[in-house]
C-alpha cells in the first residue's frame, strides 16, 4: 500500500520500531499484527467494549481508537507488559473467582482494573462499577468479576 | 494448546475447581482464533448485498482483481461443489447467485495482503442489482399471498398440537398477543479463522471459533467437493458462541479463498459484519388464550405462534418446535390446541441463541399466568405454585416427563430469598435508572416485583442422535483425554478432568487440542455438553478403570469386581490391599474411547404428540426493579432465582452459567434488540445495538436445587440455557408491577413505559 511510514512506539518499556506500516492502521492493529503483542483484543473497534484497553500515558484508552502512528512518544502498556511472567494479585483474583468465561473481555478488563486501582487505591462499589462500564462481558454478567475486583481490594487492603 | 493442571487440593466432581486455561485468558496469551497467522498468509473478506430482497443483474470483478496487494475474487461460479449450506436444510448459497434474500448475503470475497486492501477490494467490484420490494412480514408466508422468495417456498415449517379434548372452555380466560424482538448473541470474539491449503490443493487444515467442528467439515467439504477426511478441523480459542456459531458463517468462504490462491487464508469479521454473518433469536408473536378454573387451575391452552426465520431455513425447524412444546411452561395442561408457523422471509436468517425458541414462548406463557392470577385473585407466587409441574406429568404433546421436575421447589426457594432494602431517600445516582446518565429524579421512581418460572429441555429432539465421543489413556498415572468438545467459554476443559479425577483418582490430567482426528462430540449447544460430552469422558474413564482393575486384580489375585477407587487409591473392598493409582498404573497404559448416547427421541405427529425430547430443568426467577416512569427508564436491581440443576459438579462454573445467562435475559428484556425497517438492519454496531454493561448488572442471589437427575450421566443437568429464559418475563412482570402498564412486547421501550 502506498501511504506507509515508519516510526518507532514504545511499548511495555522497549522501542519498537514499525515498519512499512499502512497509516491508517490503529494501534490495535499495529500492536496485534505487527508486534507480535496479541493480549489486547478487537471486539468493536468503536471504542465501545472495552477488549483493546491499554495504558496510554498513565491513561486507559481503547487502542482501537488511537491512530498508530499518533502514538509516537507515549508510553504504552499493554496486557503483556503488566508482569514479566508471575500473575498479578488482580490476575489470580479473576482466575480464582470464576471471572474468566471464555477469556475474551478478560486482558482488557484486567489492563482496566489495575489502572483503577492504581489510581483509586480503595474504590466504592459504584466507583468499580462505573470503572468498569466500558468493558464489555458477554459471558459472566459481571458478577464473579465484581468478586474478584473486592478481593484484590481486600488484599491489598490488609497489606 | 494441551493444558496441564497439578494442584494440591484434588479437584475432583463437586469441586469448584478453576479453568485450566485462566492463566493464559488473563495473561492475554490464550490464542483465540482471530490470534492464530501463518506465513505468506493472505486477508480474506466478504462482499454483502445491501438490500433485503434483489435480482443480481451482474457482477463486475475485473476493477478489484487489478488493484496491487488483491490476490483472487470468487463469485458464486468459483464453488466447485455443492453451492448451498444450511444446518438443517442445505437452503443457503455459499454466495448469491441471481437472487440476495437479506441484506448482508455474501456475493463475493476477495484474498489480498492487507485488510485495507480487501475493503478496497470489495469497494471496487461492482454489482448491478435490481432491487426488489422486500418481503417481511411472516403472516404473508403463512398465508401464501406473496409469491415464494425461495425455490423451497415460503414456509419453514408448520406444526401443531392437538391435547386431550380441545373443546373444553373454562369460567376463567385471558388472552393477549406477545411480541418478542430480534436479539443477538453478540459474542465478543468475532468470527475469525486461519484456513490453510494442503500443499497438493486436495484439502486442507482449519482453525477455527465454531461450536461444532465434525458438522462445519461436513458442511465444508461438501461445497468444496472434497472427501471429509480431506478437511482437518481444529478448534481455536472461542470468545463466546451462545448458538451464533452453530452455523457456518466464513468457514466455506475462507476454505475456497485458501484453495485458490493455495496460501493460507485469514478471515476475520468485523462487528458490523459479524451482525450480517451469523443467525439471531426469531423475532416472534405469540398469541394465547388460557382457560381455567375459578380457583386458577388451567384447563386448556390455546395459541398461535409466528416466527420469523428471515431468508435462509438454519435451525428454524427445530426453534420452532421447541416453541410449540414449550408454551404450556412448567404447568400441568390436558388439553391444549397450538398452531406454530416459522415462516421464510427476506429479513436476516435466525436460528440457534441460548433458549433456542423456549425463549419467546417463556416470555408468552409467564405473562399469561400473571393474568391468569389477576383474574382469578391470586397472587404470581401462588398461581404458579397451584398449576407446577412434577416429575410424571404429561405436556401437551404426551410425553411424559420422567426428569425431576422440582418446579415447586424452584418457586418457594427463590420466593423465600430475602428482597433486596428499599430504595435510600438518597441512593447513589448510578444505581438508579439511567445510571450514568444521571437522569433520574428520585420522586419519578417506582419499584416492582415480578416473576418467571420456565421448564427447558436438554439436548436435541426429534430423533436426532447427538452422540458424543472421548477418549482417556492412562499411562504411568497420567490421564490424557481427547474430545472435539467445543469450548466456547462455558468451562468443559474444567469439568473433563474433575470426571478424570473422580473416576480415576489421578490427579494430573492433560486435555488433548480439540480437533476432527476423533469422533465427534456433538455441538455445544441445548445445554448438552456436560450430560453428553461429560457422558462420554466418564464412560471412557470407566473402560479405563475396568482395565486398570484388572490388572491389579490379576497381580494382587483378586477379583477385579471388590475394588474401587478411595480418593487417589485403589483399595479391595474385601480385604486389606490398598494401593495409590500412581503406583498401581506404573509402567502400564491403557487407553479407551467411548461413545455416549441419550435415550431415542420420536418425531411429533400431525397433531404434535410424540416423545419428542430427551430431558428438561426448571428454573425460578424473582426479578425486582426500579423503574422511572417518566423517562421510561429500567434499573434491575436483584433478580434471586433457584435453578435445578440435578447435580453442581462446579458450583463456579455453574453460578457463572446463572449470572451470565441473567444478564442476557436481561439483556432481552431491556436493552436488545436488531431493529429492522423494511428488511434493513438499522443497528449493527455496539453503540446502536445495547448490551448490559457492569452498571446494568442487579444483584444475583442464586439458589443451586441438587436433585441428580438418575437419567443424567454424572446426575447433572445442563446449566447453560434456563438462566436466560423465565428472566425476561419476570423483569417485564416486574415493570408492569411498577408501572400498570401492559408491556407485551420485549425488549420493553421507554415508549412503552411512558407513552
Ligand atoms: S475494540 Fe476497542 S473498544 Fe471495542
Ligand atoms: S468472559 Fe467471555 S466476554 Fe467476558
Amino acid at each position: 500500500m502506498s501511504e506507509t511510514q515508519i516510526y518507532s512506539l514504545r511499548v511495555n518499556g522497549k522501542l519498537r520500531e514499525v515498519t512499512d506500516a499502512w497509516l491508517g492502521e490503529s494501534l490495535l492493529y499495529v500492536l496485534r499484527e505487527r508486534l507480535g503483542l496479541p493480549g489486547s483484543k478487537g471486539a468493536c473497534e468503536q471504542g465501545e467494549c472495552g477488549s483493546c484497553t491499554v495504558v496510554m500515558d498513565g491513561a486507559a484508552v481503547c487502542s482501537c481508537l488511537v491512530l498508530a502512528a499518533s502514538a509516537v512518544g507515549a508510553d504504552i502498556t499493554t496486557i503483556e507488559g503488566l508482569t514479566d511472567g508471575a500473575l498479578t494479585d488482580v490476575q489470580q483474583a479473576f482466575i480464582d473467582e470464576g471471572a474468566v468465561q471464555c477469556g475474551f473481555c478478560t486482558p482488557g478488563l484486567i489492563v482496566a482494573v489495575h489502572h483503577l486501582l492504581d489510581n483509586t487505591p480503595k474504590p466504592s462499589e459504584m466507583e468499580v462499577k462505573e470503572a468498569l462500564s466500558g468493558n464489555i462481558c458477554r459471558c459472566t454478567g459481571y458478577g464473579r468479576i465484581f468478586a474478584a475486583v473486592t478481593r484484590v481490594i481486600d488484599q491489598r487492603a490488609q497489606q | 494448546m494441551s493444558t496441564s493442571v497439578v494442584r494440591t487440593r484434588r479437584d475432583t466432581l463437586g469441586t469448584s475447581a478453576l479453568r485450566p486455561d485462566g492463566g493464559a485468558k488473563v495473561q492475554g496469551s490464550f490464542a483465540f482464533s482471530s490470534d492464530v497467522w501463518a506465513d505468506n498468509m493472505l486477508w480474506g473478506a466478504t462482499l454483502r448485498s445491501p438490500h433485503p430482497y434483489a435480482r443480481i443483474i451482474s457482477i463486475d470483478t475485473s476493477e478489484a482483481i487489478k488493484i496491487a496487494g488483491v490476490e483472487t475474487v470468487l463469485t458464486a461460479e468459483d464453488v466447485p461443489g455443492k453451492l448451498t449450506y444450511g444446518l438443517i436444510d442445505s437452503d443457503q448459497p455459499v454466495f448469491a447467485s441471481g437472487v440476495v434474500r437479506y441484506m448482508g448475503e455474501p456475493v463475493a470475497a476477495v484474498a489480498a495482503d492487507h485488510p485495507e486492501t480487501c475493503r478496497r477490494a470489495l469497494a471496487a467490484i461492482r454489482v448491478e442489482y435490481e432491487v426488489l420490494e422486500p418481503h417481511v412480514n411472516p403472516e404473508d408466508s403463512i398465508s401464501g399471498s406473496v409469491p415464494p422468495i425461495h425455490p423451497n417456498g415460503n414456509l419453514l415449517r408448520h406444526q401443531r398440537i392437538v391435547c386431550g379434548d380441545t373443546s373444553v372452555t373454562g369460567p376463567v380466560m385471558v388472552e393477549c398477543e406477545y411480541e418478542i424482538g430480534m436479539q443477538d448473541q453478540a459474542f465478543l470474539g468475532l468470527e475469525a479463522a486461519l484456513a490453510i491449503p494442503d500443499s497438493d490443493g486436495g484439502g486442507l487444515e482449519m482453525i477455527v471459533a465454531t461450536q461444532w467442528l465434525h458438522e462445519d467439515r461436513k458442511q465444508i467439504a461438501l461445497c468444496l467437493g472434497l472427501p471429509e477426511e480431506n478437511i482437518r478441523l481444529t478448534l481455536g480459542g472461542v470468545g463466546g458462541a451462545f448458538g451464533a456459531r452453530e452455523d457456518i458463517s466464513l468457514q466455506v468462504h475462507a476454505s475456497l479463498l485458501a484453495l485458490r490462491t493455495g496460501r493460507p487464508i485469514k478471515m476475520q469479521y468485523s462487528r458490523e459484519e459479524s451482525f450480517f454473518g451469523h443467525v439471531h433469536r426469531h423475532p416472534a408473536k405469540i398469541w394465547v388464550r388460557h382457560h381455567a378454573s375459578n380457583d386458577g387451575m388451567i384447563l386448556k391452552i390455546e395459541a398461535r405462534m409466528v416466527f420469523d426465520g428471515g431468508a435462509y431455513a438454519s435451525t428454524s425447524a427445530a426453534v420452532l418446535i421447541n416453541a410449540v412444546t414449550h408454551i404450556q411452561g412448567p404447568y400441568r395442561c390436558a388439553n391444549a390446541i397450538v398452531d406454530g408457523f416459522a415462516a421464510r422471509t427476506n429479513n436476516p436468517p435466525c436460528g440457534a441463541m441460548r433458549g433456542f425458541g423456549v425463549v419467546q414462548a417463556c416470555f408468552a406463557h409467564e405473562s399469561q399466568m400473571d393474568k391468569l392470577a389477576q383474574a382469578c385473585g391470586l397472587s404470581p407466587v401462588e398461581i404458579r405454585l397451584r398449576n407446577a409441574m412434577r416429575t410424571g406429568d404429561r405436556l401437551i404433546t404426551g410425553q411424559p416427563v420422567e426428569s425431576v421436575a422440582p418446579v415447586e421447589r424452584c418457586i418457594r426457594e427463590t420466593d423465600a430469598i430475602a428482597l433486596p432494602p428499599q430504595m435510600t431517600s438518597s441512593p447513589h445516582e448510578l444505581s438508579l435508572p439511567g445510571g450514568s446518565g444521571r437522569t433520574a429524579d428520585r420522586s419519578h421512581i417506582v419499584r416492582g416485583i415480578g416473576w418467571g418460572v420456565s421448564i427447558k429441555n436438554l439436548m436435541y429432539s426429534e430423533t436426532f442422535d447427538d452422540y458424543a465421543t472421548a477418549r482417556c489413556r492412562l499411562d504411568n498415572g497420567v490421564v490424557t483425554l481427547k474430545f472435539a468438545t467445543s469450548e466456547v467459554g462455558q468451562g468443559f476443559v474444567t469439568l473433563a478432568p474433575q470426571i478424570a479425577r473422580s473416576v480415576l483418582g489421578v490427579d494430573t490430567v492433560i486435555v488433548d487440542p480439540m480437533d476432527t482426528t476423533i469422533g465427534s462430540a456433538g455441538s455445544t449447544s441445548a445445554s448438552r455438553q456436560t450430560w453428553m460430552s461429560g457422558g462420554a469422558v466418564d464412560g471412557a474413564c470407566r473402560l479405563v478403570r475396568e482395565r486398570l482393575f484388572e490388572h491389579v486384580a490379576q497381580q494382587h489375585n483378586l477379583d477385579p469386581l471388590q475394588l474401587e477407587i478411595d480418593d487417589t487409591d485403589i483399595i479391595d473392598t474385601r480385604g486389606t490391599l490398598r494401593i495409590s493409582v500412581s503406583k498401581a498404573s506404573a509402567g502400564v497404559a491403557f487407553e479407551e474411547t467411548f461413545e455416549h448416547h441419550h435415550r431415542p427421541t420420536e418425531d411429533l405427529d400431525e397433531n404434535g404428540q410424540g416423545n419428542c425430547h430427551v430431558a428438561f430443568a426448571f428454573v425460578a426467577h424473582r426479578a425486582v426493579v426500579d423503574v422511572d416512569t417518566e423517562l421510561g427508564l429500567v434499573k434491575v436491581v436483584q433478580i434471586a432465582t433457584a435453578q435445578d440443576v440435578g447435580r453442581a459438579l462446579n458450583p463456579l462454573s455453574v453460578l457463572g452459567q446463572i449470572e451470565g445467562g441473567i444478564a442476557q435475559g436481561l439483556g432481552l428484556a431491556v436493552m436488545e434488540e436488531i431493529l429492522m425497517v423494511n428488511g434493513i438492519v438499522k443497528n449493527p454496531s455496539f453503540t446502536d445495538y445495547l448490551l448490559p454493561t457492569a452498571l446494568d448488572a442487579p444483584d444475583v442471589v442464586a439458589i443451586l436445587i441438587e436433585e441428580p437427575d438418575p437419567q443424567a450421566p454424572l446426575g447433572a443437568k445442563g446449566v447453560g440455557e434456563p438462566p436466560c429464559i423465565s428472566v425476561t418475563p419476570a423483569i417485564a412482570a416486574a415493570i408492569r408491577d411498577a408501572t400498570g402498564r401492559a408491556i407485551t412486547r420485549v425488549p420493553v421501550r421507554p415508549s412503552d413505559i411512558c407513552l
